[in-house]
């Protein structure tokens, strides 16, 4: 048991879904050639003027809101100063003392206890352009159209205490802030970035131990080893008699160790300053409630109301509720067929399955509710097997055919003829005589056997609940 | 508040500004005039302001969430001292 507690404290920054940058009306898209979503405003032309995007604000305040934080019924923007190439102005529109939201929380689950962790504030900036290094030709490449991007920076309170909350604590609030719609939250596409502080005090201890902080994790896997790694590297540090120097560090995902970054980039004195060119904002209540109506049902309320309005086992309503496009599905499904469980069995296993494999989401999965139910229903009917099912299942996202069709084209459909039946278990009766006078004999459970052969001869397609029925019946008779 | 040679080099440094040696008494003195200048405000008593982030008494500008069009690639890599690949070329910004 380490003698050490660890402190951690995260910054996230967000790229919102805003159909325009934050300060221009340039497209706020991903994936377009280079410098093609640029003007006056986001290249820092001389005489261009920012105007804050209405809808990037109102995002702002709903995640603020969302995170249970008080919204600020004043704001303003303020100019951090830097020099580097991916920031043509020479410093980045962000908020300093006055930000969108401040003194909030959000609860997460780990370990299975419940915790809330504070979140200090959330602001509004703008994201700067992307560079990429040419050593060959020594040069840096700019292209500028992700200068101006809305971004949401989100931090917590030094509340977290392992790198394991960490990662519960990314999970969650990437999760709330999809079911808000404000942001993909795509750490591949870069719209979700995240920052860590981490320090380690002795247990017992209030005072906080001297911090590093942590940056270029492309990943929540690679910030939980990060921190992992750092918080092993404190300790040895400490408990060898060695001391931790304030820094900032990167995080190298190949080497799985964090590297110092060379002092000159570190040097930061940012001046904040009012950004004279926007004009302060007024929050009004009624904006603020006009937002909060709009909310919808965040992820952990949607578990709680799935586990009592339909009974489902904790393990289910967590797979659903995991995405609110799947729990949109599974909602749309129940409404057609009121057999919620077993709605969320098919959801949470085959259906699930099939989304992993093609590595798609639920939106674009050819299959509606309606087709899904369908097929559950002739699976209850015992009219196809559950086997058989989830083969329907795969035809039908490949081919777009309803559960019918395949079943009649591909004959799947059970055989529960009694007549068709009886001729194949008159077969099997007639080859299997020991076995049957087992069965005569009291031991009821060897009909399982013939129950399997008869199955084998009707090419897996008898119903095995009819099968065990009938082959009972016959040998009662006989 | 008296302005040091020091000073002057580290607000010459986040300016990414070259200041000779045989410069810096004489920016240094400059420096100080204008900062000495300006600190006339101090006498102010101001306990009843309000802190004033902006001049001008407006408020709530905003702008609605609607693309307009950008500037087409080549007028936006002309302002460019060069440019390649589609990019504006820098120099190398990490060895
Ligand atoms: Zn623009």
């Amino acid at each position: 048991m380490s003698q050490f507690e660890t402190v951690i404290g995260l910054e996230v920054h967000l790229q919102l879904s805003t159909k325009t940058k934050i300060f221009c009306s340039c497209a706020n898209q991903y994936g377009c050639p280079p410098n093609t979503n640029v003007c006056p405003v986001c290249l820092g032309l001389p005489g261009s003027l920012p105007v804050l995007n209405h809808q990037a604000l109102l995002y702002g305040i709903t995640a603020g809101l969302a995170l249970n934080a008080q919204i600020n019924p004043f704001i303003k923007f303020d100019r951090k100063n830097y020099y580097y190439p991916d920031l043509p102005k020479g410093y980045q529109i962000s908020q300093y003392d006055y930000p969108v939201a401040k003194d909030g929380f959000l609860k997460i689950k780990s370990g299975g206890q419940e915790k809330r962790i504070g979140i200090k504030r959330a602001h509004l900036e703008e994201d700067a352009g992307k560079l990429v290094h040419d050593n060959m030709f020594g040069c840096s490449l700019v292209d500028y159209n992700r200068t101006g991007t809305p971004l949401i920076e989100i931090v917590t309170e030094p509340d977290l205490r392992s790198p394991q909350e960490a990662y519960d604590y990314l999970n969650t609030l990437k999760l709330t802030l999809q079911y808000l719609g404000v942001s993909d939250c795509d750490m591949e596409k870069g719209s979700l970035r995240c920052d860590a502080n981490v320090s380690i005090r002795p247990i017992g201890q209030s005072a906080l131990g001297t911090k590093t902080e942590l940056k270029n994790m492309n990943s929540f896997r690679a910030v939980k080893m990060a921190l992992e790694y750092e918080v092993r590297r404190h300790e040895q540090t400490i408990t060898s008699g060695g001391k931790i120097f304030q820094e900032t560090l990167l995080w190298n995902d190949e080497k799985a160790m964090t590297i110092t970054m060379r002092s000159k980039e570190q040097a930061h004195d940012y001046r904040y300053f009012p950004d004279p060119d926007l004009v302060p904002f007024a929050i009004d209540q009624s904006v603020i409630e006009q937002v909060r109506k709009q909310l919808p049902e965040l992820p952990q309320d949607k578990f709680l109301r799935f586990l009592s309005q339909y009974g489902l086992s904790e393990y289910d309503a967590n797979m659903l509720v995991a995405d609110r496009g799947i729990a949109d599905f599974f909602e749309a499904a129940v409404k057609e067929y009121p057999h919620a469980k077993k709605i969320a069995n098919w959801m949470a296993g085959p259906v699930l399955m099939e989304l992993n494999d093609r590595k798609i989401s639920i939106n674009e999965l050819k299959i509606t509710p309606q087709g899904l139910v369908a097929l559950i229903a002739r699976v209850e009917e015992g009219l196809v097997s559950n086997l058989a099912g989830k083969d329907v299942l795969t035809a039908m996202l490949n081919g777009g055919k309803t559960a019918d069709e395949i079943i009649k084209d591909k004959g799947l459909a059970q055989v529960s003829d009694d007549s068709a039946l009886f001729e194949i278990i008159d077969e099997v009766i007639a080859q299997n005589p020991t076995v049957v006078e087992q069965i005569k004999s009291g031991k009821p459970q060897a009909a399982g056997f013939l129950v399997g052969q008869a199955m084998k001869k009707s090419g897996g397609r008898a119903n095995p609940k009819k099968l065990n029925e009938l082959i009972t019946r016959r040998i009662a008779d006989v | 508040m008296s302005i040091s040679k020091e000073d002057v080099k580290y607000v010459a440094a986040l300016a990414r500004m070259d200041v000779p040696e045989d410069k810096l008494e004489g920016f240094t003195r400059n420096l100080g005039d204008i900062v000495h200048y300006v600190e006339q405000l101090q006498k102010l008593d101001v306990e009843h302001v309000k802190p004033t982030s902006h001049a001008v008494p407006v408020g709530n500008v905003f702008r609605q969430d609607v693309v307009k069009a950008s500037l087409t690639h080549n007028q936006a890599l002309s302002v460019a001292v060069e440019a390649k690949d589609g990019c504006f070329k820098v120099p190398l910004v990490i060895e």
